[in-house]
């Protein structure tokens, strides 16, 4: 197996998916001659061609309006939003349009689409550019939300994805693409709607995803040296929602903490916590805890920013809290 | 024109050059982070387009907004005390480099969303209709800008509504890596606003004089209740779209083909041929400059961090 970094992983992700399979095709702004504002698609251009990675305008609606059409043609359209923070230009075709056709016109429409995009804070970009809305695309019954956290799973997840038939929202993490894993070569799919465990353990429960799931890693490894085990399970897919590992892991160690990195209000930990009463309150010792950020338009001064984002040292001690 | 606007033009051309290559090295240094769009190149822009405005006046820009922010009467201390997430920055260090205001000044800000902001310029406009208040509001966005749906909306809704507000675009060529040619069906962008029947017309941003009389006169067409205009201007980014731009979509030459031009090189030769300064007087406001733009760098470093109560303040108007 190799060692590739989250950028790495998903490059050859893309590039194995449109060497397999010529429906594949990308389209978004700089992914073409910049290749890519964050290096993904470096080299795609002149191997591929300005066919098969088209550079778009800043014209966030038509490329994901545009995604949608190509798509119920057969194609399988990549569409890149820049970042998350410009998904809201988009908003009426993914909730409108994309999370909807399917059902709407009684399965007769069918969606392979994959809306590539990356978000999450702590790069000093502003209440604007720093978000991590990705709870509200899983609010949306008919859309797909898939965030990686581990290299391996960001190919796994991307292949599953293209190869869905679904409309997926392939979230990334800004600060997650020089981290480095190990990654199986060639055909590795790893199914969507999955969770997983990260890390076994006995005495705590921390249900994570993204690049939480790094920070939570950290807390666990340091929570060890204590002689606290804690279980790391990685959401990976935040709809369809996977409860089935969460609760497991629960019935064991009876205390939980959820860490994400988007609003503690109306999040995944608010999701996952009222799933873990519903389906596990005999198990409950100690109630959930929640790890989020705080609730601010994230500034851009680095130390307020900062303060603003979970930590490690949050983590530990909502885990103690909960012990 | 008397010799204080000429010189005044000038100093504020060279106070935003000098600027913009302190604030690359306060990025190179680690001190200034995230995203850094240098307007190095187009400062004649801003800087003719605003010159004829009156206090009534709005600005709203993108996030290419230290210069223009320059323009609206901003001290160069608070400019770089921003950028520097400094308490004494004019977001108080909550905005950073895209997200600048100064709303006493009239200057609406920094937009960090492509497009975005038209629409809000719209609004801004129809307040001063509404309010039969004098205002114009000068609306400056780039060429990539044009392509998205908010520009359309709002362009077509200051037409129907005859709303005080004169769009500019600054076409410089690119958006990000994207020539004009390769994201815009229409390459002569002042065109688009044909399809609105709004007045247009295009003016070389990098001459200050051009620039500063296309402003003048259709700030006063628009003033005269003419509705809105839309005024290209022609320009050129010397820099990188952002810090850390590889620019594998332009060849040098090109940049440096531009570079002959420079808007502040051509304009001092000018001040000098015409008579207006000598270069003595040149050299010598470039030093007073100079110091401006240091003691701006020194005072911002000085500066205190905002408190950390600061990440809770400004969330709602409101107590609740
Ligand atoms: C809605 C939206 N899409 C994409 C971006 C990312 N982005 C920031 S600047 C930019 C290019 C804008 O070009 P232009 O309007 O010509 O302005 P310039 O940078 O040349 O001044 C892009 C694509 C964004 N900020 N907002
Ligand atoms: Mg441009």
């Amino acid at each position: 197996m190799a060692r590739l970094t989250m950028r790495e992983a998903i490059s050859q992700a893309l590039w194995e998916e449109m060497e397999r399979d010529p429906k594949v095709f990308i389209m978004g702004e700089e992914v073409g001659v910049w290749g890519g504002t964050y290096a993904v698609t470096k080299g795609f251009y002149d191997h591929f061609g300005a066919d098969r990675v088209r550079d778009t305008p800043i014209s966030e609606a038509a490329i994901i309006g545009g995604g949608i059409g190509a798509a119920l043609t057969g194609l399988r359209p990549v569409a890149e939003l820049m970042t998350i923070n410009f998904a809201f230009s988009a908003m009426d075709h993914i909730v409108n349009e994309a999370a909807k056709m399917h059902y709407m016109f009684g399965g007769q429409m069918v969606l392979p689409l994959v809306i590539r995009t990356v978000g999450g804070g702590g790069r000093q970009l502003g209440a604007t550019h720093s978000q991590t809305p990705d709870a509200i695309f899983a609010h949306f019954p008919g859309l797909v939300v898939v965030a990686p956290g581990t290299p391996a799973d960001a190919k796994g997840l991307l292949k599953a994805a293209i190869r869905s038939n679904d409309p997926v929202m392939f979230i990334e993490h800004a600060t997650l693409y020089q981290t480095r894993g190990e990654v199986p070569e060639g055909d590795y799919i790893v199914p969507i709607g999955k969770s997983t465990i990260q890390r076994p353990g006995k005495d705590v429960t921390i249900v994570t995803y993204s690049k939480m799931l790094e920070l939570s890693l950290k807390a666990a490894d340091q929570l060890a040296k204590e002689g606290i085990e804690a279980e790391i399970v990685d959401l990976r897919t935040l709809r369809p929602l996977d409860m089935d590992p969460v609760i497991e892991s629960f019935k064991k160690t009876n205390r939980a903490v959820i860490v994400e990195e988007g609003w503690k209000s109306y999040g995944v930990g608010s999701e996952i916590t009222a799933r873990i009463y519903e389906e596990a309150f005999d198990y409950v010792d100690a109630p959930v805890k929640r790890v989020a950020q705080k609730e601010v338009p994230l500034p851009y001064n680095r130390t307020l920013e900062q303060s603003a984002i979970p930590n490690v040292e949050d983590i530990i001690q909502a885990v103690k809290e909960v012990l | 024109m008397e010799k204080k606007e000429y010189l005044d033009l000038y100093h504020q051309m060279v106070a935003i050059r000098r600027m913009e290559e302190r604030a690359a090295e306060l990025y190179q240094q680690g001190k200034i982070g995230g995203f850094l769009h240098l307007y190095i190149g187009q400062e004649a822009v801003s800087t003719g387009l605003i010159a004829p405005r009156t206090p009534d006046d709005r600005v709203i820009t993108a996030y290419r907004d230290h210069g223009v922010a320059y323009n609206c009467g901003l001290s160069a201390r608070e400019i770089i005390a921003e950028l520097l997430g400094k308490a004494t920055g004019c977001s108080k260090g909550k905005g950073g480099s895209m997200h600048m205001a100064d709303v006493k000044k009239n200057y609406w800000g920094g937009h960090a969303i492509v497009g975005a902001h038209l629409p809000l310029a719209a609004g801004l406009a129809l307040g001063d209709l509404y309010s039969k208040t004098p205002g114009v509001t000068i609306c400056m966005f780039g060429d990539g800008a044009t392509n998205i749906g908010y520009f359309h909306e709002a362009l077509n809704l200051s037409k129907v509504w005859n709303l005080p507000v004169l769009w500019v675009c600054e076409n410089n060529q690119y958006g990000m890596g994207t020539a004009v040619d390769r994201a815009s069906a229409v390459s002569d962008i002042r065109k688009k606003a044909d399809g609105y029947a709004i007045l247009n017309d295009e003016v070389d941003g990098m001459d200050v004089l051009a620039v500063k009389e296309a402003s003048a006169k259709m700030l006063e067409e628009i003033r005269a209740g003419g509705g809105p205009r839309f005024l290209e201007i022609n320009t050129y980014r010397f820099r990188g779209h952002s810090m850390g731009d590889p620019e594998r979509y332009r060849k040098a030459d090109e940049v440096h083909r531009y570079q002959e031009n420079d808007p502040i090189g051509m304009f001092r030769k000018y001040l000098i041929a015409a008579g207006i300064a000598s270069e003595e007087e040149i050299v010598k406001l470039e030093d007073v400059i100079e110091e401006e733009v240091r003691d701006a760098v020194e005072f911002a470093e000085n500066s205190p961090e905002p408190a950390p109560e600061e990440l809770y303040t400004n969330v709602y108007f409101e107590t609740y």
